[in-house]
C-alpha cells in the first residue's frame, strides 16, 4: 500500500502548530498578564515559571514555519505574503518577548523598558497570531501559484475577533499555568484572572464557532450536513465539559485541573478548525495534496521526523520534569 | 516604489540586513558553545576551579548572545516566505527538508539542553551537566551543517530535477546535501566561527591582563585564544584557498569579480590585482596595483591555463565587482592579520612574555571584533557574488521575489531596522558590560548575576520540596 505522505505530513504539521499554540500559549499568556502584578517580585516570579521552557516552546513555531516550507512549499509561498503584516508584527513581538528574559537582568535603569517589552511583545505576538488565524479561516485569494489579494485583506472584523479570542485564550492558559506553578498572592491573582479569561474564552469560542460556518459554503456543509454534522454535537459538548472542569477546578482551589481543562479547550478548538479545513491547507481551494512537495521530499524528512520527534518529546518531557512543581518565591537566584 | 526603491531592491536589502544581523550571533555562539564544552572538560579532568570560573563567566555571556540569535533566527525562517515566496515555492522541495532537519536535529537539541547547561549543575550531577553542554555544542554544529548545506545548494545546485510546475525537486539527496561547494563552505564557516570566538575571548583576556597581569582567568582565556590564533588562522587560509578554487570551478564569474578581472586571460598568466577601482558600468578597473602572474599561480597553479573575465559573461549575468572586490580584500586582510597576531603571540610565548607584553595585549584587544568583520565581508562576497541568481545559473533573484508592493516591503524594512538597532544595540551593550567584569579568582562568579534565558534557578529546591505540592 502506498503511504499517503501529504496526509501524514498534514497531521505532523498540525501537531507542531498545536504543540506551539498550547506550549507558547501559556508563555505568551504569562507575558500578557505580567503587567497586572504590581510588585516587581511577583512579575519576576511569574516570568521564572516559564524561563526554563520558553525557548523550546518557541522552537515548535520554527518547526511549523520551516516544516511548511519543506513539505507544503506552495502553501508557505501563498500564506506568508498574504499574512505579511501580521507575520512581521508577530516576529517583532517575539523579539521583544524573547530578549526580555535576559535583558531584564542585564539592564539597570532601563529594566522597566524590557518589562514592558515582555508584556507588549507577548500581547502583539498573540494578537497577530489570532489575526493570521482568522484571515486564514476566511480564505485566501490565489491565482496560479501566488497570493492574489491585497495588502489589507487580512484585516476584517472576523480576524480582529479571532485576534482578541486568541489573546484572551492565551491569557487563560497563562493564568491557569500560574495557578499550577505558583502559590501565595501570585496564585490568588492568577485564579481571579483565570475566572475572567475562562468566561471570555468560552464565550469567544462560541461566537467564533457560530460565525465560522457562514464564511465558506464548505464549512457550513461540514458542520450542518450528515454525517459530519455529528461533530456539531460532539465538539460543543466536549467544550462545555472542559469549561465545567475548568470552573469546577477554580472553585475547588485545584492547582492543576484548570490548566489541563484549558488545554482541552484549545485542543478541541484546534480539532474544530481541522474539521472545517480538511482537506484544504489554505482555504478555500488549496488542498494538502496540491500544496505538497513531491513524495521524495516528504519521505526524506519523514524518516528524520519519525526518529527525532520522539527524542525531542523525550528530552522536552525530561526538562519539564526537572523543573516540575511550584516555583518558590522565597528562593532567590544564587 | 518606496523612497525611490522598488520592491525587489527593498526585499534584497531586507534579507541582507536581517541575515547580516543574525549571522553575528551564531558566528559567536558556535565557537563559544564548543569553548564552553572544552572548559568544562578541562575542569572535570583537572579539578582546577579556575576553568570552572572561566566557564561560568562565558556561560552568562553565551545566554545573552544565544537569546539574540534565537529571536533573529526566527525572523530568518519566515523571511523566505514573506519576501521570497516564489523562491520558496520553487526551491522548497529541496531546501525545505534540509532546513527541517536543522530544526529537528539542532534547534530542539540546543533549546532542550540549554536550561540544564545554564542552571542544572546542582540538580543533575557533573556527568549529565557536561553531557548537556556537549549537546548544546553539537546542536550548534548540526545547525551549521544543515544551513550551510542549504546555502551551498543555492550556490552549486546538485541532485535535483525540475518538475512541470517549475519546482526544483529532489533527485538524489546525497548529491543535494553534499553538493560541490558544501564541504568547503562548511569547513570555512566553522573555522571562521571558532576564530571569531577565539579573538573575542582573546580580547577579553588581554583587556583584563592589561589591568592585572596576574589575573588567572584572563590568562587562561588569552593563552587558549592565542593557541587558536596560531593554529587555526593558518588552517583557515588554506581552507579559504581551497574554497576559492572550488568557486572558480563552479562559479567562475564570482571569482572574476573578486579578482577585478573584467578582461579574461585566455592564455593564462593573469596578474593579481592587489588594489584598483572597479567600474562595472565601464567593465574596467582603473588605477590598479598588480603583481604579475600571481592570480594564475593562486587559482590554476600554472601560467598557461585560461582564466575567464567578467566580459566573458553576458552583462545580465555578472555579479557586481564594485562591492565584492572590496569585501573579499577586507576578509583576506583580516585573515592575515589574525595569522600575524598568532605568530606574534607564539614569539612572546617562547620568550615567556605572553602575560606581560602590553603591546601584544593591546593588539589583541583591537583585534577583538575582527572575526565579525571577516565573517560579514566573507558572506557578502559569496552571497553578492552569487548574483544575479538565487539558485546559481537556474533561478534569477528578480524571479524569486514575492508579489508584494514596495510600500509593504519598505515599511517592514524600516521596522526591522529600528527594532534591531534598539534591541541588538542594547544587547551588545549588555554583553560588553559583562565582558568588563574581571574573570579573576575570588567571588566574581556570584556577582555576575542571574542568567535565565532558559533556566530557572529558583526551582533548584523544587525537586525536594515541590513534589508534594504539584509535581
Amino acid at each position: 500500500m502506498e503511504l499517503d505522505l501529504p496526509f501524514i505530513w498534514a497531521g505532523l504539521i498540525a501537531f507542531a502548530v498545536l504543540a506551539y499554540v498550547i506550549l507558547d500559549g501559556f508563555d505568551l499568556g504569562v507575558g500578557i498578564l505580567s503587567p497586572t502584578f504590581r510588585a516587581e517580585a511577583d512579575r519576576e516570579l511569574a516570568m521564572n515559571t516559564i524561563a526554563p521552557v520558553w525557548d523550546g516552546n518557541e522552537t515548535w513555531l520554527v518547526l511549523g514555519g520551516g516544516g511548511l516550507l519543506a513539505v507544503f512549499p506552495l502553501a508557505y509561498a501563498i500564506v506568508m505574503p498574504a499574512l505579511y503584516a501580521p507575520i512581521i508584527a508577530m516576529l517583532m513581538g517575539l523579539i521583544f518577548r524573547g530578549v526580555a528574559f535576559e535583558f531584564i537582568h542585564r539592564a539597570r535603569r532601563t529594566r522597566v523598558l524590557w518589562e514592558w517589552g515582555f508584556a507588549f511583545g507577548s500581547l502583539v505576538a498573540a494578537f497577530s497570531q489570532g489575526i493570521a488565524l482568522g484571515a486564514l479561516v476566511q480564505g485566501i485569494d490565489v491565482e496560479g501559484r501566488a497570493y492574489a489579494g491585497g495588502w489589507w485583506d487580512w484585516l476584517t472584523p472576523f480576524s480582529v475577533l479571532t485576534g482578541v479570542a486568541l489573546v484572551v485564550g492565551y491569557a487563560l492558559l497563562g493564568a491557569t499555568w500560574l495557578v499550577m506553578k505558583t502559590s501565595g498572592p501570585v496564585q490568588r491573582a492568577a485564579r481571579r484572572h483565570a475566572w475572567r479569561a475562562g468566561a471570555g474564552t468560552v464565550g469567544l469560542i462560541g461566537v467564533v464557532s457560530l460565525v465560522t460556518p457562514f464564511l465558506e459554503p464548505q464549512y457550513a456543509a461540514r458542520w450542518f450536513a450528515w454525517p459530519t454534522a455529528i461533530f456539531s454535537v460532539i465538539v460543543p459538548a466536549l467544550v462545555l465539559g472542559c469549561a465545567w472542569l475548568l470552573f469546577a477546578g477554580l472553585r475547588g482551589q485545584a492547582d492543576r485541573q484548570p490548566f489541563f481543562a484549558s488545554l482541552g479547550l484549545f485542543v478541541l478548538s484546534f480539532i474544530g478548525l481541522g474539521i472545517s479545513f480538511y482537506p484544504n491547507i489554505v482555504p478555500p481551494g488549496l488542498s494538502i495534496w496540491a500544496a505538497a512537495a513531491p513524495d521524495a521530499s516528504l519521505a526524506f524528512l519523514l524518516v528524520g521526523a519519525l526518529v527525532l520527534i520522539p527524542m525531542i518529546l523525550g528530552y522536552t518531557a525530561h526538562a519539564y520534569w526537572v523543573f516540575r512543581g511550584k516555583v518558590d518565591p522565597g528562593e532567590g537566584y544564587h | 516604489m518606496f523612497l525611490g526603491f522598488d520592491a525587489l531592491e527593498l526585499a534584497r536589502f531586507q534579507f541582507a540586513f536581517t541575515v547580516s544581523a543574525h549571522i553575528i550571533f551564531p558566528a559567536f555562539t558556535i565557537g563559544l558553545a564548543s569553548y564552553l564544552a572544552v572548559l568544562e572538560g578541562l575542569w572535570l579532568r583537572s579539578g582546577d576551579d579556575a576553568y570552572l570560573r572561566v566557564f561560568e563567566y562565558w556561560k552568562t555571556i553565551f545566554a545573552v548572545v544565544f537569546g539574540m540569535g534565537v529571536v533573529s533566527g526566527i525572523v530568518m525562517s519566515y523571511q523566505f516566505g514573506t519576501n521570497w515566496s516564489v523562491f520558496s515555492d520553487k526551491a522548497g522541495p529541496v531546501i525545505g527538508p534540509l532546513m527541517g532537519y536543522e530544526v529537528l536535529s539542532a534547534f530542539f537539541l540546543e533549546a532542550g539542553f540549554l536550561g540544564v547547561m545554564l542552571f542544572g549543575r546542582d540538580k543533575v550531577g557533573r556527568g549529565l551537566h557536561f553531557f548537556a553542554t556537549l549537546m548544546v555544542a553539537i546542536g550548534t554544529l548540526f545547525s551549521a551543517f544543515w544551513i550551510l548545506s542549504v546555502n551551498s545548494w543555492m550556490q552549486t545546485p546538485a541532485g535535483y530535477a525540475i518538475n512541470e510546475a517549475g519546482q526544483f525537486v529532489p533527485d538524489n539527496w546525497w548529491a543535494a546535501v553534499f553538493n560541490p561547494s558544501f564541504p568547503y563552505r562548511l569547513t570555512h564557516m566553522v573555522l571562521a566561527a571558532y576564530l571569531t570566538t577565539a579573538f573575542v575571548v582573546g580580547a577579553v583576556g588581554a583587556w583584563h591582563l592589561l589591568r592585572d597581569r596576574t589575573n588567572r582567568g584572563a590568562w587562561i582565556m588569552f593563552s587558549m585564544a592565542m593557541w587558536m590564533a596560531l593554529i587555526v588562522a593558518p588552517v583557515q587560509i588554506v581552507a579559504g584557498d581551497l574554497h576559492g578554487l572550488n568557486t572558480l570551478e563552479y562559479q567562475p564569474a564570482k571569482v572574476a569579480a573578486i579578482e577585478g578581472h573584467y578582461d579574461g586571460h585566455p592564455e593564462g598568466a593573469a596578474p593579481l590585482i592587489l588594489f584598483g577601482i572597479p567600474d562595472d558600468e565601464a567593465a574596467s578597473i582603473r588605477h590598479t596595483l598588480e603583481i604579475p602572474y600571481l592570480s594564475s599561480l593562486i587559482l590554476t597553479h600554472d601560467l598557461t591555463s585560461p582564466l575567464p573575465g567578467l566580459r566573458d559573461f553576458p552583462p545580465g549575468d555578472r555579479p557586481p565587482a564594485e562591492l565584492i572586490f572590496w569585501t573579499f580584500r577586507i576578509m583576506v586582510a583580516v585573515g592575515f592579520a589574525m595569522v600575524a597576531l598568532g605568530l606574534w603571540s607564539a614569539w612572546a610565548r617562547c620568550r615567556g612574555r605572553l602575560d606581560a607584553s602590553r603591546s601584544l595585549h593591546r593588539a589583541a584587544v583591537a583585534m577583538g571584533p575582527s572575526g565579525f568583520l571577516a565573517v560579514l565581508c566573507g558572506w557578502i562576497t559569496t552571497e553578492v557574488g552569487r548574483q544575479p541568481w538565487t539558485v546559481h545559473g537556474l533561478l534569477r533573484t528578480a524571479d524569486s521575489v514575492s508579489p508584494l508592493g514596495a510600500p509593504a516591503v519598505g515599511t517592514s524594512l524600516l521596522v526591522f531596522i529600528a527594532v534591531y538597532f534598539v534591541v541588538f544595540g542594547a544587547g551588545t551593550a549588555y554583553v560588553l558590560r559583562l565582558m568588563g567584569r574581571s574573570p579573576g579568582g575570588g567571588d566574581d562568579i556570584s556577582i555576575l548575576g542571574p542568567t535565565r534565558s532558559a533556566g530557572i534557578t529558583p526551582a533548584l529546591s523544587v525537586g525536594r520540596r515541590g513534589r508534594g505540592a504539584a509535581g
